[in-house]
């Protein structure tokens, strides 16, 4: 596969070949790898780079992708607007 | 993991990291990181991201001015790869009650005293820096360019590196099970991977300091605090510093990569561990941040999380070696500002431990001052 230009998260235009570099240099878990390099922080809060993610690591460790830690699911479940929330509209 | 260690550092946030380079960058060999997960997992990869000098008591101001200096060279001087995306778009903090602004009067003064260049302007000067802030009632607004942003995460990973270059160990999803003491001294830490013989223990565990002190039957004067944030969808530069109103309880700024982080403080908020979103706290933050800066009503909000404030009785720090344990020493009772005066803390404690000298009195930040001494009691939280 083109690593480099594989997206895996959309939002914050991550490719593959900078989550391998991460889980190489020892980055082991999801909320690691989002942290440094912001994958699943954008609108759709990480629905698709999520499991390619999970994916990546458990091919890595050898263990099935179930047993990859998942991060704290959060709201807000879609973008609202703040005027929404404030009751003006 | 090693079977011993010079030093072993509880917690794996900013205070923790910052400590363990600081130890390691003076000569200290075997230092291990304990993190429970991973690192700035608690509260600093859950801070507002702050950096502000703009503090009322002399103690807080001096370790945050300090702290500055040293986030303005972090890059270079921790050789980072990435980018801690220190921010200096300045701190406004606005004032629309009597009471308040007679209070940052005070503030300033010592700030001046301390060569904090904060400045006290006008309704008008506060526009003309913000230009979408509401100014009706306002009385006026303190104002320090130098103050600002920093990514927490990346401030967390560049102090990682560093320290692991310099050979210090960090092991994390461990947890800290027990701490053995003889004759009145520190001598193992006792994890879920095992023991780790040491004679010096340093408790950099937030709202956990506490949990980590009873090990040792001491009980710290901690309470933790939730306090919820949330962030919005990145727009266009349009605000530069943070914005801070007290009477509103809220603070709001934008970051580098465009999103707006605001939180606003419960004043019901009860003492417990629950960190747990709440939908009352996206309507308090969104009516209050809308108030103040009325623009804001277009952002999108994409996600809300919350963290604890390891309170202490004044909002003051601890920095103290543990009664009954010598050799543990607590940094802990940041209370929500830990992650903008970390830089300093870490080399204060370490010249401390190593008897070097201080580049202030550590004493201030002691644990006598809860036990008849004199309480600093910082004013300015949110």
């Amino acid at each position: 596969m083109q690593t480099k230009e594989t997206i895996v998260c959309r939002c914050e235009d991550i490719t593959l070949e900078e989550i391998k570099s991460l889980i190489d240099q020892g980055y082991r878990t999801i909320d690691e790898i989002k942290r440094v390099i912001r994958a699943g922080m954008g609108p759709c809060q990480g629905r698709t780079c999520r499991m390619l993610i999970a994916q990546e690591l458990a091919k890595y460790y050898g263990i099935p992708v179930g047993e990859v830690l998942m991060p704290t699911f959060r709201p807000t479940v879609r973008p609202v607007k703040l005027g929404t929330f404030a009751g003006g509209e | 993991m090693k079977k011993s260690a010079n030093v072993v550092i509880i917690g794996g946030g900013i205070t923790g990291c910052a400590t363990a380079y600081e130890l390691a960058v003076r000569g200290v060999k075997d230092i291990v990181v304990i993190e429970k997960q991973y690192l700035s997992s608690g509260a600093t990869g859950r801070c507002g991201a702050g950096v502000r000098q703009q503090w009322g008591t002399e103690t807080n101001a001096i370790l945050a001015r300090d702290s500055v200096k040293r986030f303005e060279g972090m890059n270079e001087e921790l050789e980072y790869d990435r980018d801690i995306e220190f921010k200096q778009g300045g701190y406004l903090m606005v004032s629309y009650t009597q009471n308040e602004w007679n209070q940052y009067k005070k503030n300033v003064a010592i700030q001046h005293s301390l060569g904090i260049p904060t400045k006290m302007i006008t309704p008008q000067e506060a526009l003309e820096i913000v230009p979408h802030l509401n100014i009706k009632g306002l009385i006026g607004a303190t104002f320090c360019q130098s103050d600002g942003h920093a990514n927490p995460f990346h401030v967390v990973d560049a102090y990682y590196k560093a320290a692991s270059r310099l050979g210090v160990k960090f092991e994390t999803y461990t947890s800290v099970t027990g701490i053995t003491r003889e004759k009145g001294k520190v001598t193992s830490v006792q994890t879920s991977k095992g023991d780790i013989a040491a004679s010096m223990v340093i408790n950099a565990c937030g709202y956990a300091a506490g949990t980590i002190c009873k090990m040792v039957g001491f009980e710290l004067p901690l309470y933790p605090q939730r306090h919820q944030a949330l962030v919005t969808e990145p727009v266009e530069p349009c605000q530069g510093p943070m914005v801070i109103s007290l009477h509103h309880r809220l603070y709001c700024q934008q970051t580098p990569h465009g999103s707006f982080i605001m939180g606003v403080g419960d004043p019901n908020e009860p003492k417990d561990f629950n960190i747990n979103s709440s939908w009352e706290f996206l309507e308090d933050v969104a009516r209050q941040a809308t108030t103040v800066l009325p623009l804001l009503k277009n952002l999108r909000v994409v996600r809300q999380w919350s963290g604890l404030y390891d309170m202490s009785p004044d909002a003051n720090p601890i920095l103290d070696e543990v009664p009954d344990a010598k050799g543990m020493w607590v940094a802990a009772g940041f209370s929500g500002h830990g992650f903008m005066v970390a830089p300093q803390t870490a080399v204060l404690l370490a010249q401390k431990i190593l008897g070097q000298n201080c580049f202030m009195p550590i004493e201030r930040f002691g644990l006598e001052r809860f036990s008849g001494g004199e309480l600093l009691l910082e004013s300015a939280v949110v």
